[in-house]
């Protein structure tokens, strides 16, 4: 019985640990992305190789806590929708990764008239992201409380939008940039947003698998 | 022989076994919380414990109904309740094992023409009703108790998971203890009164009297039907409710082994009682209504949208089919052994008015002038004496049953070689020794003997307000009956 219970304390503090990986992506993100645009490349890789790391310690825990879940059939009745979260909040982190490489890899030139907007965006996104963690988190422990953190998701997606849309803009009305360099950008800032958008997509599934589980 | 007559008893226990272990277990084990061997052994425990230890209380008032004295017949009358619940098992309605054996009960009365007690068969089906309802109750207070913790005490979902399957194992526990004393008396209780166990009396202390090792029986033939048969019925069960949420389906099964074991308990009873509050009445009810019942509250509470009202329906008329169909077939059985196969399904019982049954008529305060000219008419059967008094007299009930008792022949003579054979661990020297006075004496009434023994000491008087001590004093009278008994059959 000790056994078991240790084991089953274990996936609490797992789920736990895992929307810290979530969390700390967005706030890693924000911060490379900073370094990038201060030009300090050596405080960027840093950056990079710990978010690397925490989407591999993200996977290696959500590959644990779905066999644990399947293997002891644990919550049977939601065990499909957590399943559903904890692989949608883990592809999060990997698009927080994916932005990141794909500043190491194209090094864009982004014009200092842009920083505050990428900054503001990088910002909006990472708190979206955050409250959505902060539901998830809710889900588990208090599920009463899912809905105080649920419609910041939806503010911070919605801010999100406003920002790329004015940068996008801004970008395309640069005249001294090649179409070749506005492009790239454009997909810069649409990345960003995207894990945004998607943020709210999960948000969303969230909410209903909260009805689901309503007493 | 007797062996081979208890067959279709446990027949019944292990179609019961197979049905009803589901309502217990059915929901921890169709959504794969607990393994199915885990939750067998346990259920197996458990309905033999509850059966052993408290299958009496609900057994007296089935005794009560119709008392089958003949082997033949308790046979018939078990074969018939079981046939009818296979038979509608086949229909798919919902059945109940209790149900089918009050049927087979009174077709049972109605071949031998033996009375059927209208007060316990009235209390028996309104019980019927007042199960499910009890059931929908408690599972609304419970459910609301439930939900009010789980949201004041904000338990993490893999935390409130493991508190479900703990309360999911111990629901079960509890219920198959229920279900084993409640509903034994269905399997068994027919047997009771021509089992030829007498009680053992293990190191002086615990006195396993001869109904308990029937039920013993009775209760593995359940455990059987559990491990060969349950697991499927669990797994369809199981899924069906587990629509409703683990929370949900914790709250049903307890509700369902509450109320099984309200109408099971004899301590409860007493307790009661004594505090002069209404006594639930101890009879075996349908475990699957339980469920059914507590389901519905719940659905209730939500708006009552969800709830198959045709299910509901299905229910309420099997509280009328399925006796029906069972009293038809145990009427139609004990016809065909009786007469064809020369099988004696009934010990009759006949009635005089002898001069000593009209003093105790007298002295009960029951006026027997009109009564005179059926002194010392012999009635062959108890419906041909009722018949007789209705002409003659307006009885009330009450009077008419200390008529009917006073006036019960049955010819008993106190023999040195039984007294010596009686287990010294259950009746006490003193009551031995009271025996031991009236050797050879002989009675004509049943009431005679417990009379001349009441004289003789006051271990044989009953107790006011101590209905353990009673309650045991009337088994033992009763095992008297059956051993000092002239052409006895068993």
């Amino acid at each position: 019985m000790g056994s078991i219970l240790k084991r089953k304390i274990g996936i609490e503090k797992q789920v736990d640990v895992f929307l810290d990986q979530i969390s700390e992506a967005g706030l890693l993100f924000k911060a490379g992305l900073e370094a990038y645009l201060r030009g300090n490349l050596d405080g960027f890789e840093k950056k990079l190789g710990s978010i690397s790391e925490t989407e591999h310690k993200g996977d290696a825990l959500r590959r644990s806590l779905e066999e644990q879940l399947y293997l002891h059939t644990l919550i049977p009745e939601s065990r499909g929708d957590v399943l559903a979260l904890l692989e949608s909040m883990d592809s999060l982190l990997d698009r927080f990764k994916g932005a990141m490489w794909r500043f190491d890899i194209e090094r864009p030139d982004i014009g200092s008239e842009f920083h505050d907007d990428f900054k503001e965006l990088a910002n909006s996104v990472a708190e979206s992201v955050e409250s959505l963690v902060r539901s998830a988190r809710a889900f588990f422990k208090d599920i009463s409380a899912v809905a105080d953190h649920m419609h910041k998701v939806s503010y911070w997606e919605t801010e999100s939008d406003k920002i790329s849309t004015q940068l996008q803009r801004s970008i395309f009305r640069q005249k001294e940039l090649r179409l070749s360099h506005r492009l790239q950008l454009r997909d810069f800032v649409r990345h960003m947003d995207k894990i945004a958008d998607r943020a709210e997509d999960v948000a969303d599934s969230l909410s209903i698998f909260v009805i689901k589980r309503s007493l | 022989m007797f062996a081979f007559f208890m067959s279709s008893g446990l027949f019944l226990g292990w179609s019961l076994g197979a049905n009803d272990a589901s309502n217990v277990f059915g929901t921890a084990v169709g959504s794969r919380m607990i393994r199915f061997s885990t939750a067998a052994v346990l259920c197996s425990i458990f309905i033999v414990m509850g059966a052993v230890i408290s299958g009496e209380g609900a057994s007296h008032t089935l005794g009560k109904l119709g008392a089958v004295n003949a082997i033949a017949g308790a046979f018939i009358v078990a074969f018939a309740a079981a046939m009818s619940v296979y038979l509608m098992t086949l229909a798919r309605y919902p059945v109940s094992t209790s149900q089918a054996i009050v049927g087979a009960i009174l077709g049972w009365n109605l071949f031998t023409g033996s009375l059927t007690d209208v007060h316990s068969l009235t209390k028996i089906v309104s019980t019927w009703v007042l199960c499910p309802v009890l059931a929908a109750v408690i599972a609304m207070i419970l459910y609301k108790l439930v939900v009010f913790v789980i949201k004041r005490f904000k338990f993490h979902m893999f935390k409130l998971d493991r508190m479900t399957r703990y309360g999911l194992l111990l629901a079960g526990v509890f219920g198959s203890y229920s279900l084993g004393a409640n509903n034994i008396a269905n399997v068994m209780g027919v047997f009771i009164p021509v089992s030829p166990f007498s009680d053992i009396s293990l190191l002086g202390w615990f006195n396993l009297t001869g109904a308990q090792q029937l039920f013993f029986i009775g209760g593995i033939a359940i455990a059987v039907g559990v491990f060969t048969y349950s697991k499927r019925v669990m797994l369809t069960v199981g899924e069906g409710i587990m629509a409703l949420s683990p929370v949900a389906a914790f709250v049903s099964v307890w509700s369902h082994s509450i109320v099984l074991f309200l109408f099971s308990s004899q301590g409860l009873e007493s307790f009661l009682t004594s505090h002069g509050l209404p006594a639930i009445p101890l009879v075996p009810v349908s475990s699957s209504q339980a469920i059914v019942g507590a389901v519905i509250g719940m659905g209730l509470l939500k708006g009552g949208k969800g709830i198959r009202w045709r299910t509901v329906g299905g229910i309420a008329t099997g509280w009328i089919t399925t006796p029906v169909i069972a009293a038809l077939l145990s009427f139609i059985c004990l016809f065909f052994l009786q007469n064809v196969f020369q099988q004696k399904t009934y010990r009759p019982v006949r009635y005089v008015l002898t001069l000593e049954s009209m003093e105790r008529i007298r002295e009960a305060g029951v006026p027997t002038a009109k009564l005179d000219d059926l002194f010392g008419e012999n009635f062959s059967r108890a419906v041909k004496f009722k018949k007789a008094l209705y002409e003659r007299v307006a009885l009330t009930p009450e009077a008419r049953d200390i008529v009917m008792s006073a006036a019960e022949i049955d010819e008993l003579g106190v023999a040195g070689t039984a007294i010596a054979r009686l287990n010294t661990g259950w009746f006490t020297g003193e009551q031995i020794e009271a025996l031991k006075q009236l050797e050879g004496r002989e009675f004509i009434h049943k009431w005679q003997l417990s009379e001349a023994l009441a004289e003789q000491s006051p271990q044989w008087r009953s107790h006011e307000n101590d209905r353990d001590f009673n309650r045991d004093l009337q088994n033992k009278l009763s095992h008297l009956y059956k051993v000092f008994r002239y052409e006895t059959d068993y």
